[in-house]
């Protein structure tokens, strides 16, 4: 077999026992890797609760994934979701999945759950249990300190060890399996850490065609001014992201109640390097290295985190969000659910948050102490508790990220039947709305944007099972990345292939879902957006969204997708399918 | 969604693409919309049915381009490889079928933006918007063109024309327009309110266009105004810069303009380190093929990387011709572009397109564009009679 090693780890923590499994040539080429082929070891216990020990919880890699493809080197992570009750899934960067495949393992599957705190280390074919009860309450960097710097680790910090519902596994210190909670999901199975290392090399089919695919995709990606240009995110990180959403005047503020937040000029990226310095780092096996660190080694937020912990809480201090985000590397929490559910927490107590506030309740979200108990729970359960559910910024219970929905109606759509909850990363059209990639749309109007989300969400699908990273593809596209999958594995394949499958992926989660009795209620938006505008101005208005459009786009959607006018799956296109 | 199949479709008109009547454009969100009715919508909509897109293109290119398809797609029967390097970055080749069945098209469109049909036209699909299938089939007709009249050069000089060959090119160049002679009404600089310049740019664009010296999606425009630069934005059109322009202040400290042309940092270093204000940079069809033709061909060490480190100190119309890639890396025209055009005014860069500067507006750099390129067309029927004459004795 080439580019996939043909083996999954399979590791029983109940009975301490591992195995292989060795998945027929036909899975792998159905369903790829990452998300896609761990959706097939998810579906069979979806409807488990995310706590039981059989549910289980997947490491996978993809075939791209230490081969000389550009940005391969990622991993997806998934199990049920703690926070949403959906399908969970984070992609995730780093080391980690790197050393996986060179180890000689495509995948991990954790079952069960240990008698007490434990660690797995992997050195290629070898596994190893161990007592990790003397990392109990440790944070991700401690737990770095300890292990050391060999191969890759991943890790929960103390928020999943205290039930916070958006806690995440942190990969090598600061890469997030973010979204979903799927850190409590880890805690749940007493796991503290993961490492490995591996030394072998990865088989690929025909070298040269893989050279040539690299090349066109690089060059791709030096002519891309989002990725490699002069303000791009290779030179200052997603955090370039800021200032376009802040001239976009889609900035999300102050609980989503505005949408533009007057100082942000002054606390951009340029900003933030000016005062903390910085140098490039990123995953293995990516040139674009999105990821910056300070002068003195700090990670600086990335743009998700520098939005919500500055203009969401109305707060201008860049010190204050450096270690807000500090705080939620090392203590494994999502940094975009952790800063929603304290601005819905600023909403319903009605008080402007300061400095110190943020991050004592950050704190105390990660130790589940005093309020923080019941802000681990998440912006909706928070907001519902209180009798105020208006003001949990959420969609299927997870935090919406740093687009306002109001500025970019794909996004709304998107966000809406997101089969994770609300995240930007399932159809991203924040790519041709904004971004004007491949070609600008009117970023205003939903004509058209029923399909552009579906193929946008099968495309991402594809993506996150190659496992590739989602930003080289404001440049590239499946085309040129289905030239270096047949280089690397030998199978023929196109990017309208591709695509298929991607569709095959995006409806056995909507399968998933529906066995969990998510409907179309549950691919809505908060009505803030329907009924409040944004912070427009003469010249650009940001009105609020139709609702009368939002649900013909969605209707049109359901048709798209294969779905009934319920949002819910078809005998006929399962059949279709061929699920 | 009709008023943006109806846009292209009078873009494609208006730009001497295709003819009226010649076009077929359809959007499909839950439905499918036509421009119009026509007896190949049934073979569209497998079409449609066989892919995961949303718009559809199928016309048969305006002359001389349909007369260069054609010969292309005859010689050329399974793909046309690219020679400029703009289209092939993301077009790679183009492919060719004979027939004109859905399942035929669908297979070479699983895997590529575009697809010649044979005596028939060319297909073109987008998954975002009917944009795209606009911008594909321009690029395509702007490539053919190119690999065209090229190839017939190279031929030419080879003593291996064909008759069939030199039919082709002999009609091509008598569908031909005559070269413009033009005055542009371009404002006067330096200009001194930030809505002269807006204007300025988004005006600057226009002449070249409509006096078809470069299509619509091939270049770029900016203007430096005190220490902010205004720049058009990646993939706008070159017609239409209202609304599309970036600031993007010289010390980068906003990046509201990362939506800027990929040539920003070139545009950024011309401004930065010459006293020229006004930059123009288009891609012009007989300055583009003349940046190829070199004596040396395949006799040289770097034959096939001629556009990446090309080391000879060519010209072509006066112009320094040099080598590099679009955006950004160490290959890329940021290193050989800006010094260049701060000696000359203007540089050809190897089969890709032609940047042109001026020190207050935009009247020089257009001025430098429609010359460079009325001296390259010059230049190349000089060299084609030139080869001619060899070849008869």
């Amino acid at each position: 077999m080439f580019g996939w090693t043909g083996r999954i780890l399979i590791l029983d923590l109940t009975d301490r026992k591992y195995d292989a499994a060795c998945p027929a040539p036909e899975i792998y080429r159905d369903f790829i890797g990452g998300r896609g082929l761990g959706g097939n070891y998810l579906k069979n216990d979806i409807t488990r609760r995310w706590d039981d020990p059989a549910m289980p919880l997947i490491f996978m890699t993809g075939p791209l994934v230490g081969t000389l493809s550009p940005t391969s080197g990622r991993m997806a992570v998934m199990s049920r979701s703690p926070l949403t009750g959906t399908t969970g899934d984070a992609s995730v960067g780093g080391r980690f999945g790197t050393e996986l495949k060179k180890a000689g393992w495509d995948g991990i599957i954790f079952k069960g759950r240990a008698d007490g705190l434990t660690g797995i280390e992997i050195v290629d074919q070898d596994v190893v249990f161990t007592d990790a009860a003397r990392f109990q309450g440790l944070s991700v960097s401690k737990i770095q300190d300890q292990l050391g710097k060999q191969g890759a680790f991943a890790a929960v910090g103390p928020a999943a060890e205290n039930g916070v519902c958006f806690a995440n596994i942190m990969f090598d210190g600061h890469y997030a399996a973010g979204r979903n909670g799927l850190g409590l999901v880890f805690a749940s199975k007493n796991l503290k850490y993961v490492s490995v290392s591996g030394t072998r090399r990865i088989r690929v089919f025909d070298r040269l065609s893989l050279k040539k695919a690299r090349e066109d995709i690089l060059r791709l990606g030096a002519a891309s001014p989002v990725l490699m240009g002069e303000l791009g995110i290779t030179r200052f990180g997603t955090a370039a992201l800021f200032d376009l959403t802040h001239s976009r005047r889609m900035m999300p503020t102050d609980n989503f109640r505005r949408t533009f937040f007057e100082p942000a000029g002054k606390i951009n990226a340029h900003a933030y390097h000016q005062k903390f310095g910085y140098r490039k780092t990123g995953c293995k096996g990516c040139h674009i290295l999105c990821k910056k660190k300070g002068a003195s080694g700090e990670i600086l937020p990335e743009f998700e985190a520098m939005n919500h912990f500055s203009a969401l809480l109305n707060n201008t201090d860049m010190n204050v969000v450096v270690n807000a985000n500090r705080i939620c590397n090392d203590m494994g929490m999502d940094a975009i659910s952790a800063a929603g559910t304290l601005a819905c927490c600023m909403e319903i107590q009605n008080r402007p948050l300061a400095a110190n506030d943020i991050i004592r309740l950050l704190q105390d979200i990660a130790m589940g102490r005093g309020e923080g108990k019941a802000l681990g729970r998440g912006a909706f359960e928070y907001a519902k508790a209180h009798g105020n559910p208006e003001a949990a910024m959420t969609v299927k219970k997870q935090e919406l990220p740093a687009y306002d929905p109001r500025g970019a109606c794909g996004m709304a759509l998107g966000y809406a039947t997101s089969t994770r909850g609300g995240c930007h990363l399932r159809s991203y059209t924040i790519g041709n709305e904004v971004l004007r990639k491949p070609v600008p749309t009117d970023r205003f109007s939903f004509a058209g944007k029923a399909r552009i989300v579906k193929i946008a969400e099968d495309a991402n699908a594809i993506i996150d099972s190659l496992t590739a990273c989602k930003f080289m593809f404001f440049a590239a596209s499946l085309e040129e990345y289905a030239k270096a999958l047949t280089a690397v594995t030998g199978f023929p394949s196109s990017g309208q292939e591709l695509l298929k499958t991607g569709e095959r992926i995006c409806y056995r989660e909507r399968m998933m879902n529906h066995q969990n009795g998510f409907t179309d209620a549950d691919d809505d938006l908060p009505q803030r957006f329907f009924q409040s505008p944004g912070s427009g101005t003469a010249w650009m208005g940001i009105p609020a969204l139709s609702r009368e459009d939002f649900m013909m786009a969605r209707h049109a959607y359901y048709r798209i997708r294969g779905l009934d006018e319920k949002g819910r799956p078809q005998a006929w296109k399962i059949r279709e399918l061929g699920l | 969604m009709a008023s943006s199949i109806h846009r292209y479709e009078q873009k494609m008109i208006r730009q001497k693409l295709a003819d009226p009547g010649e076009i077929l454009i359809g959007e499909r969100d839950a439905e499918i919309l036509w421009n119009r009715d026509h007896p190949d919508l049934p073979v569209l909509e497998n079409i449609f049915t066989g892919l995961n897109i949303n718009s559809l293109l199928l016309a048969r290119p305006a002359e001389p381009y349909g007369t260069i398809i054609d010969h292309l797609a005859r010689t050329l029967p399974d793909a046309i490889t690219l020679k400029d390097n703009e289209t092939r970055t993301f077009l790679h080749d183009i492919p060719v079928v004979e027939n004109f069945t859905a399942d035929a098209v669908i297979e070479r469109l699983m895997g590529r933006k575009c697809v010649i049909v044979r005596d028939r036209g060319i297909v073109t699909w987008g998954a975002v918007s009917p944009e795209q299938t606009f911008v594909n089939f321009s690029s395509v007709l702007f490539s053919c063109f190119v690999k065209f009249f090229a190839d017939h050069l190279s031929l030419s000089a080879g003593g291996r024309l064909t008759e069939e060959g030199t039919a082709a090119f002999e009609k091509a160049v008598s569908h031909l327009a005559p070269f413009p002679e033009i005055t542009a009404d371009l404002k006067k600089g330096p200009f001194r309110k930030e809505e002269d310049v807006y204007e300025a740019v988004s005006h600057a664009g226009k002449p070249v266009v409509r006096y078809g010296l470069v299509d619509s999606v091939m270049g770029n425009v900016s203007y430096r105004f005190h220490d902010t630069l205004y720049i058009s934005q990646t993939g706008s059109f070159l017609d239409e810069l209202e609304g599309a322009i970036d600031p993007c202040p010289l010390d980068n400290s906003s990046c509201a303009g990362i939506t800027a042309s990929s040539e920003l940092p070139t545009h950024l270093k011309i401004v930065r380190n010459t006293p020229y204000k006004a930059v123009l940079h288009g891609h012009p069809k007989f300055a583009v093929i003349m940046s190829m033709v070199c004596e040396k061909e395949d006799k040289c060490d770097f034959a096939g990387r001629c556009h990446l480190n090309c080391p000879d100190d060519r010209t072509v119309a006066d112009v320094p011709i040099v080598a590099g890639e679009s955006g950004t890396g160490p290959r890329a025209i940021v290193n050989t572009v800006p010094d260049a055009v701060s000696r000359h005014g203007a540089a050809i860069v190897y089969g890709h397109g032609v940047f042109t500067a001026g020190e207050d507006d935009f009247i020089k750099p257009f001025s430098l564009l429609w010359n460079i390129e009325k001296k390259c067309r010059e230049a190349y029927f000089r060299r084609l009679e030139m080869t001619d004459h060899h070849q008869k004795r």
